[in-house]
């Protein structure tokens, strides 16, 4: 038995330690990078005088900031809980065995393969007043008919949940399928036997059993919240004004449009902190069901 | 479900009348861009999006292909559609063939260290670009790849790693120790049982990525913007441009013409992959 030779030529420690380090260079690195520039008053190009958390105040005192956060909540709560809704209910009319459950499937998720850039560009057709649902309600004879949410700064984050979830639903759908596709047979047995109606199997046996599946849809969902960037581009272009501006475009334009690194780095800083602390129950929760 | 044949009750149609609305809903969007684009422009003012068109023509179809202007070039969006090819195809194809390695790696590299490691690029896969971004400017800059056609592809296949890496550890972990025993024992290195044994067998985990990346990559407009540099403009990125050119009055036709072209390619592939799409969501959500 040669077992130091064929260990000595079977090294997978060494590939997963290099691909690490790229990750840890990358992820982890430019994390930390960006954080001790938010530490810094750099504007143009990175400067390292350090001037503590003054960029985070200044974050807290600037309106856009504020409004961007706020939106992010209206926005994100809308976004993640009609989504999921709406997914699940499809997932479970297409688990009662329907008819032409492909072409079904393939209609709610394509939308899912369309490029955020498009599906914002769509909506904004469809919502600007002079062709879209105004002029289409005016054409059926509504003459005084008015919807501009677009201009409407109380409204247009609206807009960016409609084409949210349009986007979305398909995915929520998918994941949520897959899990009842998983379950057993003996669950449902158990329904029928015990006499429980349809609707209430569902909503208090199978839906609480599938609550992994749904926790990662939700997850999943509200990191797009977070990082949301090209909808809002080409929807409301954060508009009218700042109305609909979310965290991850006001990083973006002071990165590369306001040159106010120090600043959109902080913002950034704070975007990964929501994120971890979304993160944190989700993996705690995951720990404790794989201990049991 | 009893399959005899009985009158549809109240619920069963009301299931049937869900679905449909909810289709009508889906497609919709889409469908009004597909019909306004074959409309000429005054058609489009005179009426809404709802009405059909006259006499439909490609003439926005052509202008959007090769003469719609961004900025102050007028060729139209296909030179974005031959750099999007161009960044896509190796990105996906190079993101593949690291995310299988460093998934097997994980999987065969049994050691504490290695869940650390696993865990630490599952928690990667949440980091939002924005928070990496600058450093990442700032590191391609100083190896001359910012701004260049290797660079962007660079960054699609780093950006993209956590999450391949993901989905080919979760299908590695499924296949039995004794397979790549038999390997070791003949004396095979990590490279040559990764490569002779592994890959072969992979090929349904390989679509599935590959459809997935190649949607991402494809959709993908924030990286493009920052990375790609003006002669690498992915279409996504054209796309924009185009839209938001502000010389003269909105061209709508020609503009939802070019937003049909950028979202074809990545249809196309969903259309065509069907089970291997879905397949790997579920892959990804479910165990990711």
């Amino acid at each position: 038995m040669t077992s130091g030779s064929f260990r000595s030529s079977y090294r997978p420690a060494r590939v997963a330690v290099l691909f690490f380090l790229v990750v840890a260079l990358f992820f982890y690195g430019s994390l930390v990078w960006t954080g001790v520039i938010s530490m810094t008053s750099s504007k143009l190009l990175p400067v390292y005088n350090f001037v503590g958390f003054d960029q985070y105040s200044r974050l807290w005192s600037t309106d856009r900031w504020i409004v961007s956060l706020v939106n992010m909540v209206i926005f994100g709560v809308l976004y993640v809980v009609v989504s999921m809704a709406l997914g699940i209910f499809l997932a479970i009319l297409l688990d009662r065995n329907v008819r032409g459950e492909g072409v079904f499937r393939a209609i709610f998720l394509y939308p899912f393969a369309v490029s955020l850039v498009v599906t914002g560009l769509a909506w904004r057709w469809i919502f600007e007043p002079a062709q879209g649902v105004q002029a289409i309600m005016r054409g059926f004879g509504f003459e005084s008919f008015a919807f501009d949410w677009l201009s409407d700064p109380e409204r247009a984050i609206y807009t960016l949940v409609i084409a949210g979830v349009w986007h979305s639903v398909g995915f929520a759908m998918i994941i949520v399928l897959a899990g009842l596709r998983g379950i057993g047979s003996d669950l449902w047995k158990a329904i029928r036997v015990e006499g429980i109606p349809l609707w209430r199997g569902y909503l208090q046996i199978i839906l609480p059993s599938l609550w992994p599946v749904v926790a990662s849809a939700v997850v999943l969902l509200a990191s797009d919240v977070i990082r949301a960037y090209d909808l809002v581009i080409t929807l409301t272009k954060g508009g009218p004004g700042f109305a609909s501006d979310l965290p991850a475009k006001f990083a973006v334009d002071h990165f590369f449009g306001r040159a106010n690194i120090g600043f959109a780095s902080a913002a950034s800083i704070l975007m990964m902190l929501l994120v971890v602390a979304m993160l944190v129950p989700y993996f705690w929760a995951e720990y404790r069901a794989q201990k049991k | 479900m009893s399959a005899t044949a009985r009158r549809p009750d109240i619920g069963t149609i009301g299931l049937y009348a869900f679905l449909l609305a909810s289709a009508v809903f889906f497609l919709l969007p889409i469908a009004l861009v597909v019909v306004n684009s074959l409309k000429p422009m005054d058609e489009i003012r005179a009426g809404s999006l709802l009405a059909l068109p006259a006499a439909p023509s490609f003439d926005a179809w052509r202008m959007a292909w090769s003469e719609a202007c961004s900025g102050l070039d007028c060729n139209g969006i296909s030179p974005g559609l031959w750099n999007s090819v161009k960044i896509t195809i190796p990105a996906v194809i190079i993101s593949i063939l690291f995310g299988a390695l460093n998934g097997f790696a994980l999987t065969e590299w049994k050691s504490g260290l290695s869940n650390a490691t696993m865990f630490l690029i599952s928690v990667a896969l949440f980091v939002p670009y924005q928070s990496m971004i600058y450093p990442t400017v700032i590191m391609l800059s100083r190896v001359g790849l910012f701004g260049t056609y290797p660079g962007i592809v660079a960054v699609h296949v780093i950006f993209g790693l956590p999450f391949t890496t993901l989905l080919f550890r979760n299908f590695y972990l499924g296949i039995p120790g004794e397979i790549t025993k038999a390997a070791r024992m003949e004396g095979a290195s990590f490279l040559r049982t990764f490569f002779s044994v592994i890959l072969p067998m992979s090929t349904n985990i390989i679509l599935v990525v590959a459809i997935l990346q190649f949607t991402g990559i494809w959709n993908d407009y924030l990286l493009g913007l920052i990375f790609a540099g003006n002669d690498n403009m992915p279409m996504t990125v054209q796309l924009n441009n185009i839209v938001s050119n502000t010389r003269g009055a909105a061209i709508l036709n020609v503009n939802m013409a070019a937003s049909l072209l950028t979202a074809l390619p990545a249809l196309v592939v969903y259309f065509l992959s069907g089970r291997f799409f879905v397949r790997g969501i579920a892959a990804g959500a479910v165990k990711g």
